[in-house]
């Protein structure tokens, strides 16, 4: 949305980041490295019990204890909160019930970490133990008097959404084939490597700061002054450089309170740090679901309608999972042309870690499903997989069948570009048997059409000051979680204003320092800040144009700012120094800030209830094809290389973008293959390992080769056409993974993740069709093992 | 020996090394991702053997030559050609799990002597977990800067090649 056509110096080349070198030499100050002076350590009790009254706790032993200054319990905070403002559903510590293993029931503060732990240990805590729940549709059947969550307002039904689209049983039944199939998505964690760590200072006049390893720092300030019963200016939260968050750190945890009302009490600094086991407790993770799908089809491909039904796993508490709910049906809408559409979702509450949002919130687990739906029809349709989807392709412009506005698309050039990278048309008929291809496509929101409480004001804003030794600050609320959101700004304001990166300092998620942002959530960062930034540095951009325009006594439109320097456009020897222009326009406009802030716009989506949820300003299109060996003998999945072409309008800073796709596309075949955060029954609801030991993420040596291939379809609401690009890559991985499997060894896996087990039982069951002369030899080719 | 420097100090015999370094030294370059060897955040170098500091108990340094993140860049002006792939080449997300990763990468260099392969940094790096980048870019850094050419300028254009 820049105002006038001007070549770009910034915009769409490969920069270093503003603050990458710093945490190379290991001097950044993530929270964790944050010492204050008379800092205590804080550790909380957790319950063994997945599902527990608490009739009684006595703190006196801990308290007695040398060392030990405060012990905080449920009943210091009962308050409840959650981050959906419509379900305020956990309270900082249990009040009455613990309802899974690892909730959080004390809180010590001491003066080093191992009196805390001792301290944890001398808590005594009687409870009375209840009957627990893990699988969501048991939870369901229950009777709607003992919630598990005793804040549930329908018994164990956390959230139910059904939304119909058309007639789907009309359009099934006109169908030339129906695809039927069910599937389970197994839940994963964000396991980023930093543990969140959260520390708090109380000043004397009771000022409170929070520091925390959070991408929510605006949501995690209301919800403190919700929960400390304080008023939100007499707190500040700062988010200091943070070591990777996923999803795994947009909502408020115990530990924010706990370090904050511990400060209180004690009136000394206080840190706490989760381990690493507790790091899983708190999950938020991905939602396990159970899925059934039905898909029509024409004859030559096109999809006729839709029918979705699907149980979602939640866990003990809501965390995001109203809007999870509705996302597991309002984000499959596109690329494809539905017809007809129809889902129900339920949310189940179980006695386990609370699922929430994982990076792709919501549409990864169905886009599984339907991407694998479409595979079959293609099989049975006897259609190429990437035809098939260019047939169903809505194209640029396009309405969604549940009423969403599509901008600009490049999803036929992202099947395009990883079809020509694969060599897709030679290679894939003539692979042997083991070895095989798939693709699957997906799209994602450039960020939510509307906040989480609902308001008018400014999604974002973003302020920007000049000075006149020639340099920019840039105060955002927004939260640079490692995915470069620091770095996008100073490449905005470089360009408009000319100076180099190093010039350029960014100051983010300081809620005394910065403007109000919503967070490191649904990709809306570039969208959302980054027009934000734009319109502010704009606005000096003309200031300082026209200051120089003024000195030269030619048109503003002359003036060119880049590469350090105000340059004639016209006449290029004529320059100065951009500190030069910076000072004209200091005397003619006085000290140079400019506020810019960023609205969605409100016509983009359904006139229906929650026909807002899911809707955005801007869609990514993504494609991928992955290539697999599967080993008949054991059951071994290897992902070769996973092409992964993604279109995110614009790449602002293209190896940054590089770099979202890699990791994604990386993140979701660590999905595929290997990662299951899961509890186990058998073993009264405990976790089978929270370590990064047993809950397997890929190393090195497993992760396969990624190829990844920028698409940039120019969508007139991003900032320079750009829209999203940190978790669109992820969806098609997984897809895209099975319908190779099933190319490289004819059996479907409609279960995550493939693990060698399932791989072998899906292999035997295959071999006995074929005795039974019931299926054709896979390939018609002779087994690699005997 | 610290980073070149000789350091004398009291520690408890239950303390780690990672401890030490932290919390007594405030060397907070070494990092805790899960304070039990599995995710490698905490590598450092003992005689330039990478070692995870995490399980390290800190009295095993007595006498020996510890070097962290910190002092990686030392002999090259402060900022090591690793470092300097690594910001090239964006290889660096978040951040947390580099400066181990650094300390690993830096000792293959070392025992290569020369330009190394994608297979040998994938075997050599598979005790550091990364979560953000996908690995493929902290590859291309490490392969870059094993080059002899390991350039002072941004053009990265033919390892990008290299790299297909």
């Amino acid at each position: 949305m820049s105002d006038e056509k001007r070549e770009a110096w910034q915009i769409g080349k490969s920069h270093r980041k503003v603050d990458a070198m710093e945490r190379m030499r290991g001097v950044t100050r993530y929270t964790d490295d944050i010492k204050l002076p008379g800092m205590l350590h804080g550790k909380i009790k957790r319950s063994p019990h997945p599902h527990a009254r608490i009739v009684s706790i006595d703190v006196s032993k801990a308290m007695a204890m040398d060392g030990v200054f405060a012990v905080v319990t449920g009943a210091d905070m009962p308050t409840p909160y959650g981050i959906i403002p419509w379900t305020p559903d956990e309270t900082a510590l249990c009040v009455e019930k613990a309802l899974y293993v690892g909730d959080g029931v004390a809180a010590v503060a001491a003066i080093d970490e191992d009196t805390a732990i001792d301290a944890l240990g001398a808590i005594e805590i009687e409870y009375e133990v209840l009957q627990p729940l893990f699988d969501p549709e048991e939870s369901l059947a229950q009777s709607r008097d003992n919630p598990i969550n005793p804040y549930a307002r329908t018994g164990n039904l956390s959230k139910k959404v059904l939304l119909e689209f058309g007639d789907v049983e009309a359009a099934l039944a006109k169908a030339d084939l129906v695809v039927e199939g069910e599937y389970f998505f197994e839940g994963t964690t964000h396991a980023a490597i930093e543990p969140h760590c959260a520390v708090a200072h109380v000043e004397p006049n009771g000022l409170l700061t929070v520091w925390s390893a959070t991408q929510v720092s605006h949501y995690l300030h209301r919800e403190l002054a919700k929960v400390l019963e304080m008023p939100a200016n007499r707190i500040r939260v700062i988010q200091p450089p943070l070591g990777g968050a996923f999803g795994g750190k947009s909502e408020p945890f115990d530990l924010e309170f706990c370090v904050a009302k511990l400060a209180q009490i004690t009136g000394r600094p206080v840190k706490i740090l989760y381990t690493r086991e507790e790091v899983f407790y708190s999950h938020r993770g991905r939602h396990p679901m159970k899925m059934k799908y039905r898909t029509g089809f024409t004859a030559d491909g096109k999809i006729t309608g839709v029918d979705a039904n699907t149980v979602l796993d939640g866990g003990a508490y809501s965390s995001f999972g109203l809007v999870t709910t509705y996302y597991s049906g309002q984000l499959l809408c596109a690329p494809y042309e539905f017809g007809a559409y129809r889902f129900l979702s339920r949310r189940a509450y179980t006695n386990k870690p609370a699922c929430g949002p994982k990076r792709g919130h919501g549409s990864v687990q169905p886009r599984f499903s339907l991407e694998v739906q479409l595979d079959k029809a293609a099989v049975q349709l006897g259609l190429d997989p990437i035809e098939l989807r260019r047939r169903n392709d809505m194209g640029a412009g396009a309405k969604t069948v549940n009423e969403f506005q599509i901008g600009s698309n490049g999803f036929l050039e992202c099947l395009a570009k990883v079809e020509a990278a694969s060599d897709w048309k030679t290679r894939r008929g003539s692979l042997p048997y083991g070895r095989g291809l798939g693709v699957a496509g997906s799209t994602y929101i450039s960020g939510t059409n509307y906040p989480i409480y609902p308001n008018d004001m400014p999604q974002a804003a973003v302020q920007v000051c000049l000075d006149r030794s020639g340099r920019a600050r840039v105060f955002s609320g927004a939260n640079d979680i490692g995915q470069g959101s620091n770095t996008m700004l100073a490449v905005i304001v470089s360009e408009e204003l000319g100076i180099p990166l190093d010039d350029i300092r960014v100051l983010s998620a300081d809620t005394d320092l910065c403007p109000v942002d919503l967070g490191a959530y649904s990709s809306r960062i570039t969208l959302m800040v980054g027009n934000a930034c734009l319109q502010a540095a704009g606005k000096l951009r003309k200031k300082v144009c026209e200051a120089v325009a003024k000195r030269w006594e030619v048109s503003p439109k002359r003036v060119v700012l880049a590469q350090g320097m105000a340059i004639d456009g016209d006449d290029p020897e004529r320059n100065v120094p951009s500190a030069q222009a910076f000072v004209w326009a200091e005397e003619d406009h006085g000290l140079l800030g400019e506020v810019g802030s960023y609205n969605t716009p409100k016509d983009r989506h359904g006139d229906y209830r929650g026909g807002t949820i899911g809707a955005s300003p801007a869609y990514s299109f993504t494609a991928h094809v992955a290539e697999v060996d599967v080993d008949e003998e054991t059951g071994v999945v290897d992902v070769k290389t996973i092409w992964v072409a993604h279109d995110c309008g614009r790449a602002l800073s293209r190896r940054i973008v590089e770099g979202q796709m890699e990791g994604s596309a990386y993140m979701g075949f660590a999905e595929a293959i290997m990662e299951q955060h899961i509890v186990d029954p058998g073993h009264n609801g405990v976790h089978p390992g929270p370590s990064l030991l047993d809950y397997r993420i890929p190393t090195f040596v497993d992760t396969p080769e990624l190829h990844s291939l920028i698409v940039e379809a120019h969508e007139a609401q991003g900032p320079y056409g750009a829209k999203e690009a940190g978790e669109g890559p992820l969806h098609p991985s997984i897809p895209a993974i099975a319908n190779a499997i099933y190319d490289a060894v004819g059996v479907r896996m409609d279960t995550l993740p493939f693990s060698p087990p399932k791989v072998l039982a899906a292999l035997e069951a295959r071999r006995a069709a074929e005795a039974a002369g019931e299926l054709a030899p896979h390939k018609g080719a002779a087994r690699r093992t005997a | 020996m610290v980073n070149g420097e000789v350091v004398q100090l009291a520690v408890q015999p239950h303390r780690t090394l990672l401890e030490m370094l932290r919390y007594q030294l405030d060397l907070i370059g070494s990092k805790q991702g899960c304070d039990k060897g599995d995710c490698g955040a905490c590598t450092v170098q003992i005689d330039g053997v990478p070692r995870l500091s995490c399980i390290t108990l800190a009295l095993h340094a007595e006498g020996r030559e510890i070097t962290t993140v910190e002092g990686l860049g030392a002999a090259h002006g402060g900022c090591h050609p690793l470092q300097d792939a690594f910001d090239r080449w964006d290889a660096a997300q978040c951040g947390f799990c580099t400066p181990g990763i650094l300390m690993s990468a830096e000792a293959l260099l070392r025992k290569v002597g020369g330009e190394v392969t994608r297979t040998q940094v994938r075997e050599a790096l598979a005790g550091n977990l990364c979560r953000c980048t996908g690995y493929t870019k902290i590859i291309d850094a490490v392969v870059d800067a094993s080059r002899p050419q390991a350039a002072e300028t941004d053009d990265t254009s033919a390892t990008e090649e290299a790299a297909q």
